[in-house]
């Protein structure tokens, strides 16, 4: 290295401890930073050099940075710290909130409240729910119940119950689970019948002395599919969307119960991303979090746009391998109905199977008389109900059925009728 | 950590960034500072390099160019869903140890541990990329490419993490292949789902992203040098001015480059909205992106591309 002159690190024992403490500035702000990269780091400084700030921006940024949201975090912090360590103290208190986002003070109010009082601050509304503290209470609650008056439940419309029914419907909700049929993958695994699996039969046989006693055979591994759902939480669909949050948490945090992995989005005027909070193991703590992040609950609906972020942002992201769709909204938008065409068709195209839950097909007489639903019918796999745990349950049912279409076919037939 | 590690033939391998970016503009990649960085660095530090971005931005390349300036070997190992370790790292010749056994049977009474031995040799060894890039070189250790590691699952990104971070592969029987010289490793991935950072971790990250204008208007000269200065001006401008619309699928630079030589092939000699609409098929894939720039969306474009032109 002629131009640059190397820096030992024993001669330098500040760098490495400053360039220690960035690390631990960087891993404050969110950047998951071991040991190993911080020694990796001081290793790269010293083979790069030092004679340009540049060059060591970027000798760092290769080290510490493995995402690129993670960049503009990174180009902040480096910027703040290698002017004047000290002067970072005061800026990280004001700056890492932003960061860091809705993160650091969740665990602490996670019981306090019920998520669903928390996500909801529209007035008029009647479901004040009760304050249960404790899941033992939910359990007395659920033992109490004499099978016919569970029976009864179900069938109730989530919009209908009361404050008490409702506490009761989402603790059956969280006992769901939505079952799928594995899909077979390109890989095998060992098997009694299906294919020959030559490396195994010749092992086989070099045991024997190389004398073939009997065939080994192999068949496909299976694999779980992803399930995407995309929630709708404008006015509308308020009482549903907590509801079915609900689920998609039971199912989210169901181990072993088939999908590979849950990915939720709300949407109302705009698309968020809630995966992330669905994780966390408490359901009010994971839908409050959840409801922070989304500003737009109880507000309007713009369905077009939404998806059209959801295609541009996210569909190549979580739609590969096979997923499926969980599109839960009452399709009531005021947006262009050819856009949200578009849109739909877009999302059908990239989607495994795109399955629409409309709570408005409880009514017997619904006709896809609205535009948007019209626009969006003909882009859907299946048409079903979400209105109530009996027909949640019917979707367990049939959502690993390729040729279920719910009641799309007979509402397509009253458009062009 | 990597310090001990052997450096081996280094030859060729530059010494500074500067030269980085010397010996791959002499390949005709044109690469900014902070990509010259950390080419510099997973080099001497004999680290795999990670490059994500959008599709069309060079990550491919880079391996490429390398391999040629460094003049090494280069292996490339194409994800895809379902790739498995007989595809990636080895596989045994089956039906030429069935002859083999056979043929001893015939012979009469092998001796059955000569046998083992002589079919489970390189003989009768397929190697896929992986096996292949550990193996010595005499033009020094290949330049492996790891392409779009996004397409394939969770599973064998595992199963990379023992090759990556120590440079072997094992073999039942044969026992663990210790690559004598890392491989220079370059991993890509397009991002259509999040590598785990257990593998990450142990790369040095970059993302890259589109050029800017300056850089732009170099690799095309590099690419394309035949074409005229005016018209790969008035290209990228065009490109550079698309890649703010909200497409579905934002044009590369590799399609910046098909598009000129496209152009090139029509004679074309400044760009008007009609030769526009006519092969806009070589810079927009998705029918929603072209349906976009129908109409006079297109002439606005290019006015407007044209107008950011005027005070260079």
């Amino acid at each position: 290295m002629p131009e640059y002159a190397p820096l030992e690190l024993p001669e330098n024992p500040r760098l490495a401890g400053n360039i220690t403490h960035f690390a631990r500035a960087l891993r404050r702000a969110g950047l998951p930073i071991g040991t190993g990269r911080v020694m990796d780091a001081i290793t790269a400084v010293t083979k790069a050099g030092f004679t340009e700030k540049r060059d060591f921006y970027w000798t760092l940024h290769a080290c510490f940075v493995s995402k690129p949201e993670h960049r503009a975090v990174f180009a902040q912090i480096f910027r703040l710290y290698w002017r004047d360590p000290r002067y970072l103290e005061h800026m990280m208190a004001a700056m890492l909130p932003a960061v860091r986002g809705v993160q650091e003070d969740r665990g602490a109010q996670a019981a306090e409240k019920r998520a669903a009082e928390a996500l909801l601050d529209g007035a008029g509304d009647d479901i004040d729910l009760p304050d249960i503290e404790e899941g033992g209470t939910e359990i007395e609650i659920d033992a109490s119940l004499t099978m016919s008056a569970e029976e009864q439940l179900k069938t109730l419309d989530f919009e209908q119950m009361s404050t008490e029914e409702m506490a009761q419907a989402k603790a059956m909700l969280a006992r769901m689970a939505l079952p799928v049929d594995p899909m077979p993958t390109r890989r095998t695994r060992v098997a009694g019948l299906g294919r020959i699996d030559p490396a195994r039969t010749l092992r086989a046989a070099m045991r024997q002395g190389g004398e073939m006693r009997d065939l080994k055979w192999k068949t496909p591994r299976v694999c779980y599919p992803n399930l995407v759902a995309l929630c709708d939480i404008s006015g509308s669909m308020s009482q549903y969307s907590r509801v079915v949050l609900h689920f998609l948490h039971a199912v989210a945090n169901a181990k072993g119960a088939g999908w590979a992995k849950v990915h939720a989005f709300t949407f109302g005027t705009r698309l968020t991303n809630i995966t992330r909070h669905l994780a966390q193991r408490d359901v009010d703590a994971a839908l409050q979090a959840a409801g922070a992040e989304a500003q737009d609950w109880e507000g309007g609906t713009r369905i077009g746009s939404c998806l059209e972020t959801f295609n541009r942002d996210w569909s190549r992201r979580v739609l590969g391998q096979g997923a499926v769709v969980l599109l839960i909204t009452d399709g009531l938008d005021r947006d262009d109905p050819d856009a949200l065409a578009k849109q739909m068709e877009r999302l059908h195209l990239s989607a495994q199977r795109l399955i629409w839950i409309n709570p408005l097909l409880r009514w017997e007489d619904f006709a896809p008389r609205a535009r948007g639903i019209a626009a969006m019918l003909p882009h859907v796999d299946s048409f079903r109900a979400g209105h109530s745990i009996a027909s949640i349950e019917e979707l367990a049912q049939v959502i690993s059925l390729r040729d279920d279409v719910g009641d799309r076919d007979r509402l397509l037939r009253m458009i062009t009728a | 950590m990597q310090v001990g590690r052997k450096e081996g033939n280094l030859m060729h391998t530059p010494t500074s960034i500067d030269a980085v970016q010397t010996m791959l503009a002499d390949q005709g990649y044109v690469c900014d500072r902070a990509l010259g960085t950390v080419v510099f660095l997973s080099l001497s530090l004999g680290r795999p390099l990670f490059l994500e971005g959008e599709a069309g931005v060079g990550k491919t390349e880079i391996a490429k160019a390398l391999a040629a300036a460094l003049g090494r070997r280069l292996i490339r190992l194409q994800c895809y869903e379902g790739l498995d370790a007989s595809s990636a790292v080895y596989e045994w010749n089956f039906p030429a140890q069935m002859v083999a056994i056979r043929t001893a049977e015939a012979s009469g009474g092998a001796d059955r541990k000569a046998l083992q031995t002589e079919l489970f040799s390189d003989d009768y060894l397929i190697e896929r990329p992986l096996l292949d890039a550990m193996r010595p070189d005499e033009n020094g250790a290949p330049v492996l490419l790891i392409d779009e590691l996004d397409r394939t699952d969770e599973p064998f990104e595992a199963f990379l993490l023992e090759a990556l971070s120590d440079f072997q592969v094992t073999i039942p029987e044969l026992g663990t292949i210790k690559a004598p010289e890392p491989p220079i490793v370059i991993v890509t991935s397009n991002r259509t789902r999040e590598v785990h950072d257990a593998l990450k971790r142990r790369c040095l990250y970059h993302w890259v992203d589109y050029p800017n204008f300056d850089r732009e208007m170099e690799i095309l000269q590099a690419r394309a040098p035949e074409a005229a200065a005016e018209l790969s001006r008035e290209v990228v401008a065009f490109v550079q001015r698309l890649r703010t619309e909200d497409l579905f699928k934002k044009p590369g630079v590799a399609e910046t480059i098909d598009w000129a030589k496209c152009l090139l092939a029509l004679d074309v000699l400044a760009l008007s909205p009609e030769v526009i609409a006519d092969t806009l098929g070589a810079i927009l894939k998705y029918q929603d992106d072209i349906q976009k720039l129908q109409g006079s969306e297109a002439k606005r474009l290019l006015d407007e591309a044209k107008a950011s032109l005027e005070p260079a």
